[in-house]
């Protein structure tokens, strides 16, 4: 049996079905003029050869063409979308299949940060009571490695409410290069969690590589067809409405091998995209329809998703805000195209503009986790322990975000109100108002076991004190201390012998006898 | 035999049923007799009252209060299992007459003037039935007139009064001044408790208890009677 997910019976929607087709109308527009500027040679070529208009830009050493794409190719290649798109998993119980018309929400983590966050906790004494003592938590600020990755997947394992996995941290260690990068960061990722795991690809190069390792994993090339339990995510767009050379090259070769991947564009409003909401969505609609377009023309029935990173951008510093109200709708509303076309969508909450944990971090993903998952994305990435926009990964933020997701999947369960319900519950009202004390207290016992009273928060204090930190930053290391399966010695071993570049120290089983 | 039903009412404590149209945490007890029935059942068997408090009721509220501590039980397992003590000591009280056997003491709880919140005294009310004291409660929004009038009548050992508003919690004084007033003060105990009020106010006003929680007012009732000062 798949993850379960948790169904957006009623989906929150932002605009309307005239705004969605205002939108696309524009976007196919956008796309025929302008159009695109491709840095991609093969990318013009594939447009060039099914009917785009594909004209030289500029030639030498950076070569461009612009591509004007007909809108009915960009909808015959929507129509040849897989609707269904599996994403596999080493345990076959956290398969997560997602359908483009079904709001059924499934949370991923991600994305990857250049810089891990240490927790340890300090004790401080009052000046005026020296007996007073408090403790509290101290942030410390390094740099990623390949055992932090290991740590991240293994929590992430075991955190309730994670159906997937996308590397949290960059590894930087030094024996780590641009040509060891993407076996270790796939096999970090997938001998510490039976989750589905995403990533990108840092160097082509490595590709084929990192696919037999998943094809010896799940024992073969028509395995990995069934249970794809690795897929990719490329930016192939750079906002505006460009194809990036060398991400392009990535996307068709994973579209070419058949495997899931997300066509993504992370636009910001105010620098690369219109400030206005009209003007963000028609431009990143266009991005992700032209990336979606290719993969279909690349390889039809490419399993795809419609990734969305919409972002506003601060007016202090003109970076990223991804804690702005604005980012949540355009979220939302991209959510509702990708639904237009019946594509599953990849969408973004939980980024927070905060560098470390605190009451603005937990404000500001708490919100953007509910309103964009209200709104029935299948693909989730809600940035579990990510801070400071997407440089910074916090585990304990992680198990911190574990908590509210329960509660936002507690709230989305189904309204238990039926004939039956109405029937016992005037019962019962009956029953009560005739006693002296009118109480339901006693009525509450039969729920309060079947799972239908939502738990306490989990790190609650005692008395007056704020131990949340604390008590969570217990969990977490409870959640280390649990065991993790890993890939069986056998296959591992056939791995560390077919796939070079893999670091020694990842084989759990190397100096076992 | 005796030994079998005061068995079933010890369990059917733990599981907090009246009467056998309440359901258990186990499946299929619906239709089977509660704590009522099997009290009554036990009587016209001609078991000592004594031993359906001390081997029924009272140990399955030891193991309720174990379950509690342990966690395995919450609030409204606690409360179950006391309204099933209370309902069984309603049926018990008249044949304890003559017996020598005596209630624990008497209680009267009183929401006070102004104030119509009283789930916080209902729940005092019913744990301390359930811990065995006879506890009659005047209801909410009380006159002082009518609490004070009802301690010259009733003569409990110890008058508990709720309130949850800030503007009504300084009735609380007014009827410890009446009590005072009317010379039976020194005749009856007083707790306090509900939101507003706290330690402090309870002593500035004179109260000789203040109860957190409905477990704490239990606790800080029983010291009182165990000290013999109520």
């Amino acid at each position: 049996m798949p993850r379960e997910g948790i169904l957006v019976r009623t989906p929150y929607e932002r605009i309307t079905d005239e705004q969605v087709q205002q939108i696309h109308h524009a976007s196919m527009e956008i796309l025929s003029d302008p159009g695109l500027i491709s840095f991609n040679k093969d990318a013009a070529e594939i447009f060039r050869s099914n009917g785009a208009d594909v004209t030289t830009v500029s030639s030498g050493d950076n070569p461009s063409w612009l591509i004007r794409i007909p809108e009915e190719l960009v909808l015959s290649a929507v129509d040849s979308t897989n609707k269904t798109v599996k994403l596999g998993a080493r345990n076959l119980e956290n398969i997560l299949v997602m359908k483009g018309d079904e709001p059924r929400v499934f949370f991923i983590t991600g994305s990857e940060t250049n810089t891990w966050l240490d927790v340890d906790f300090q004790t401080y004494v009052r000046k005026s009571e020296p007996a007073t003592e408090i403790r509290v938590p101290e942030f410390h600020p390094r740099r990623g490695t390949v055992a932090d990755l290991c740590k991240s997947a293994h929590v992430c394992e075991h955190l309730q409410t994670v159906d997937g996995y996308i590397r949290t941290v960059n590894i930087q260690d030094k024996d780590i290069t641009e040509d060891n990068k993407d076996v270790n960061k796939f096999f970090a990722s997938l001998n510490n969690t039976t989750k589905h795991v995403m990533s990108g690809l840092t160097s082509l190069h490595q590709l084929d590589n990192v696919v037999r390792m998943a094809e010896l994993i799940v024992g073969g090339k028509e395995q990995l067809k069934e249970n794809p339990i690795i897929s990719f995510i490329t930016c192939l767009v750079k906002s505006p409405l460009q194809f990036v050379e060398d991400t392009t090259d990535t996307f068709i070769e994973v579209c070419r091998r058949g495997l899931p991947v997300v066509v993504s564009s992370s636009p910001q409003a105010g620098t690369s995209a219109p400030i206005r909401e009209s003007g963000i969505m028609a431009q990143i609609n266009a991005e992700v329809l032209a990336g979606i377009t290719l993969s279909q023309l690349v390889n039809k029935g490419t399993p795809v998703l419609y990734g969305s990173v919409p972002v506003r951008a601060r007016m202090d510093t003109l970076g990223d805000s991804y804690g702005s109200v604005e980012t949540s709708q355009y979220n939302i509303d991209c959510v509702q195209m990708a639904r237009f076309y019946k594509i599953p969508n990849y969408s973004t909450s939980g980024v927070c503009d905060a560098k470390i944990p605190g009451q603005q971090s937990s404000i500001g993903r708490l919100f953007s986790d509910l309103v964009v998952t209200l709104s029935g994305p299948q693909f989730l990435h809600c940035a579990y322990g990510l801070l400071d926009c997407n440089a910074i990964f916090c585990l304990l933020q992680a198990v911190l975000d574990d908590a509210h997701f329960q509660m936002i999947k507690f709230l989305l369960k189904p309204a238990l109100i039926g004939e039956k319900e109405i029937s016992e519950t005037l019962t019962q009202i009956r029953e009560v108002v005739a006693t002296p004390q009118k109480m339901y207290i006693r009525h509450i016992r039969p729920v309060m076991r079947s799972g239908e009273i939502s738990p306490p928060y989990p790190f609650e204090g005692d008395l007056a004190s704020d131990n949340v930190f604390a008590l969570a930053y217990e969990r977490m290391n409870e959640l280390l201390a649990k065991p993790v399966e890993h890939i069986d010695s056998i296959t591992t071993s056939k791995i560390f012998q077919e796939i070079p570049g893999l670091l020694p120290r990842l084989n759990v089983y190397e100096g076992r006898s | 035999m005796a030994e079998d039903i005061l068995k079933l009412i010890q369990e059917n404590v733990i599981q907090g049923r009246i009467t056998k149209d309440d359901e258990g945490f186990e499946e299929g007890m619906a239709g089977q007799p509660g704590v009522t029935e099997l009290v009554e059942a036990a009587l016209v068997q001609k078991i000592d009252p004594q031993d359906i408090i001390s081997k029924g009721l009272t140990k399955g509220m030891e193991i309720v209060g174990q379950k509690f501590e342990a966690k395995e039980y919450f609030i409204p397992d606690m409360l179950a299992a006391a309204q099933a003590v209370g309902a069984a000591m309603d049926i018990l009280e008249p044949h304890l007459a003559g017996t020598g056997i005596k209630a624990k003491g008497k209680i009267i709880v009183a929401t006070v003037k102004g104030d119509l919140h009283d789930i916080g005294k209902n729940i005092v009310s019913i744990l301390l039935r359930g811990a065995g004291y006879t506890v009659k409660d005047l209801g909410n929004d009380i006159d002082t007139s009518t609490i004070v009038e009802a301690v010259r009548e009733e003569q409990p050992q110890l008058l508990g009064l709720s309130a949850l508003l800030i503007s009504t919690m300084a009735n609380m004084a007014d009827v410890i001044q009446a009590l005072n007033d009317a010379g039976l003060r020194d005749k009856v105990k007083v707790i306090i408790g509900g939101a507003p009020v706290s330690e402090d106010f309870a002593k500035s006003i004179g109260a000789d208890g203040y109860g957190a929680d409905g477990f704490n007012a239990v606790r800080v009732v029983e010291s009182l009677f165990d000290a013999g000062s109520a």
